[in-house]
């Protein structure tokens, strides 16, 4: 589109939007020649002569690997494939997105000129592609950094599930293979893992809704008291509710940890025996008194950040809605009810589920304490091991990555399903209920 | 009971539950502060009110014989990088998110959110062998962007939900004016949306801090530690022989870090509170 030449007016009526299509499918730019676009089909044809040169033959291998994982042991490396496949896999959608594009892009204004359409002049056209273009243009580096920190390892272990790549197959000496569903059916019929999975999944469930939800109720009870205008030294009281929050977490979990130590602990040591006398509790061996301490831990570093979050709502409601209440002699519980809990939860529930969510995932305060142990008889995990303590165990300590490939994608679907569905349902409502 | 007791016996009541949960909170804290002051180096003939004062440790942590300060240094590095890099990209998503029209931006974002809740750990796998290929494994580099790409989900969420606030008149004024997208976001939105990117810049700054699980996979040589695989390595080995040189480095990092969390403590939740809620 170099110079706003004068359209030939008699024969535009014949500029076929067909021939446009089918000279772009044949090769990306050729229909906006036809369209007699230059500057932009060169552009395009420059671009997919650049791409089919520098990138046909590292397509074509990344594929090949993505298919046969490598066929000589020792020499193919199948999770270096594996990676250049999906990678491959990456490139190629976003080389047929632009593909379509391109053909899109020459069909239109095909059709646009055989309507009489006149272009535009230079400047103008351009600043219409810097408009156009201008929120891609925004979003490219995020969007290209999420691509391979979001997108491609989440391929990549989606595509690990339906290999056997555990300890014994594994690169550079063995190759990995296929294998289906195989892992998925494994994990449903063979005991130790069927008793593993079980047990760890509803240990995972109740930790989940009992920490997290204790550290809710603690935050709003401690909110509500701090919020009661009898209450003095507001500020001094918030700050120091807030401490634990402001403390980093691997330091408070490992200072836990050793306060917990079943020998030489303080809690045993300066509370436990004074108060009750006998050994003390085994608070690191005895799977029941590990996770009673895991839940307690993780309430006291949750509960800061929902008080803090609470007590600004708590500000922010009107106190008119309390005086009416008071007016038509409603009890203090009636006022909570109706009053204080309904405004909490509407205006924070996305991250309340949020909390629960990173709870489901918490690994820290899991693994820190005491490495998801003790451990348990019959079973590959530890007794306080949660879902992802799990997963991290078979990759980083058993090797078993097809397995935990499999167990992370349950795991993902129900966390992003659960919120998917909490999503919509806040989002819905709040459309509806818009104050 | 009259309900001037009544009251009276609340009030106490409220102070009551407000000490008992203060002792529970300066506890565990106290007693790292006195570890740390502790002779010696063993957690068993160690007290919260030490015997033996001594200072060794800190003094240790800042003798040459220890890598403290260059984990420090390197932590900051990394904090600092992903604090100013967050900022941008994240505003810039956010703005396009916020006022363009354009394919995906309907449910973009919430499918990255929720693409992000799939754990990590297998991610760490895939991450591990990309960086090795494209070398920046055992970097900060390679950790900075690892951080980078996966905070924008959330925080742009959050930036988004702020931008929405801001009345879309003003941008058109603007417009009529002569202004591009660039000095719209520039001199309109970027100035107004100051809260919210403070609170975005804190959390990117706070997060490496705090984080042990990325670092422990990608960072392997010693002088490449950020703070907190250097101080979970005193304990790790021989968890009581080092406890209290590992409270010493604790301290150092809790007490600034805790600082600046309770300064801005206000600013963060109305922050987080109204770019959150409108989501």
């Amino acid at each position: 589109m170099s110079t706003p030449k004068k359209q030939p007016k008699k024969n535009f009526h014949k500029h076929n939007p067909n021939t446009a299509t089918v000279l772009s499918i044949l090769f990306a730019g050729l229909g906006q020649l036809y369209n007699r676009r230059f500057l932009k089909g060169s552009i395009f044809i420059f671009m997919e002569g650049v791409f089919l040169l520098a990138f046909l033959d590292a397509l074509n291998y990344g594929l090949w690997g993505l298919r046969t994982l490598g066929t000589i042991p020792g020499t193919d490396h199948s999770i270096r494939l594996l990676v250049l496949g999906v990678l491959s896999l990456i490139v190629s959608v976003i080389a047929i997105t632009l593909y379509v594009f391109n053909v899109l892009d020459a069909r239109k204004q095909a059709k646009k000129i055989k309507k009489g359409w006149v272009p535009l002049g230079f400047k103008q056209v351009i600043k219409e592609v810097y408009d156009y273009a201008f929120p891609y243009i925004i979003t490219f580096p995020g969007l290209f950094l999420m691509i391979f920190v979001v997108i491609f390892p989440l391929l990549f272990s989606l595509l690990l599930a339906f290999t056997n790549y555990d300890l014994y197959h594994s690169p550079p000496r063995n190759l990995v293979d296929w294998v289906g569903l195989d892992n998925f059916k494994s994990l449903f019929t063979v005991p130790i893992w069927q008793e593993t999975f079980l047990s760890v999944f509803v240990w995972t469930i109740v930790w989940t809704v009992v920490a997290t939800t204790l550290q809710i109720a603690l935050g709003f009870f401690l909110a509500v008291l701090v919020n009661d205008e009898r209450v003095r030294f507001k500020k001094l009281i918030r700050t120091i509710l807030i401490l634990p929050w402001a403390v980093p977490a691997f330091v408070t979990i490992l200072v836990f940890a050793a306060m917990f130590n079943d020998d030489f602990g303080a809690i045993n040591r300066d509370i436990i025996i004074p108060l009750f006398g006998g050994e003390g509790i085994s608070w690191l061996s005895d799977p029941l008194y590990s996770r009673i301490a895991i839940i307690a831990i993780q309430t006291w570093l949750g509960f800061p950040f929902i008080f803090a979050l609470f007590t600004g709502i708590l500000q922010s409601i009107s106190k008119d809605w309390y005086e009416a209440a008071d007016m038509d002699g409603a009890s203090r519980i009636q006022k909570f009810k109706s009053i204080t809990f309904p405004h909490v939860m509407f205006a924070t529930a996305p991250l309340l589920i949020m909390q629960y969510a990173s709870n489901f995932n918490n690994f820290n305060v899991i693994y820190l304490f005491n490495e998801g142990g003790p451990a348990v008889r019959g079973q590959n995990a530890g007794g306080t091991d949660i879902l992802i303590s799990w997963v991290y165990k078979l990759t980083f300590d058993t090797n078993n990555y097809s397995m935990a490939a499999v167990i992370s994608i349950i795991m993902g679907l129900i966390v992003s399903g659960f919120a998917f569905y909490q999503f919509r349902k806040t989002r819905s409502f709040k459309e509806e209920g818009e104050i | 009971m009259s309900s001037k007791t009544k009251s009276k016996l609340e009030v106490t009541a409220i102070y009551l539950i407000l000490a008992i949960v203060a002792v529970i909170i300066f506890y565990p804290l106290l007693w790292t502060i006195g570890m740390s002051l502790n002779q010696g180096t063993s957690l068993y003939s160690s007290s919260i009110i030490p015997d033996n004062f001594s200072l060794e440790h800190y003094k240790w942590l800042f003798s040459p014989q220890s890598d403290y300060l260059l984990w420090y240094k390197n932590s900051l590095i990394v904090a600092l990088a992903n604090a100013i890099g967050s900022v941008v990209l994240t505003a810039f998503v956010a703005y396009a998110f916020s006022r363009f029209k354009f394919v995906g931006r309907k449910n973009g974002l919430y499918i990255f959110l929720l693409l992000q809740m799939f754990p990590v750990m297998m991610a760490m796998v895939a991450l591990y062998i990309f960086l090795n290929m494209i070398g920046l494994l055992d970097s900060l580099t390679g950790l900075i962007l690892i951080y980078l790409g996966g905070q924008i989900p959330f925080n742009a969420w959050l930036v988004k939900g702020y931008f929405d606030t801001i009345p879309k008149e003003l941008d058109e004024a603007a417009k009529i004016d002569g202004a591009g997208p660039i000095r719209i976001f520039w001199s309109i939105l970027l100035p107004l949306a100051k809260p919210i990117l403070a609170v975005v810049a804190l959390f990117n700054f706070m997060a490496p801090l705090f984080d042990f699980l990325l670092p422990s996979i990608v960072i392997s040589s010693e002088e490449n530690y950020t703070l907190a695989l250097g101080l979970y390595n005193f304990i790790n080995d021989q968890f009581a022989n080092n406890f209290t040189r590992f409270a010493a480095g604790s301290v150092l990092i809790a007490v600034p870090i805790a600082t600046i969390y309770l300064f801005l403590q206000r600013f963060l939740i109305s922050g987080l509170a109204s770019g959150g809620t409108k989501g």
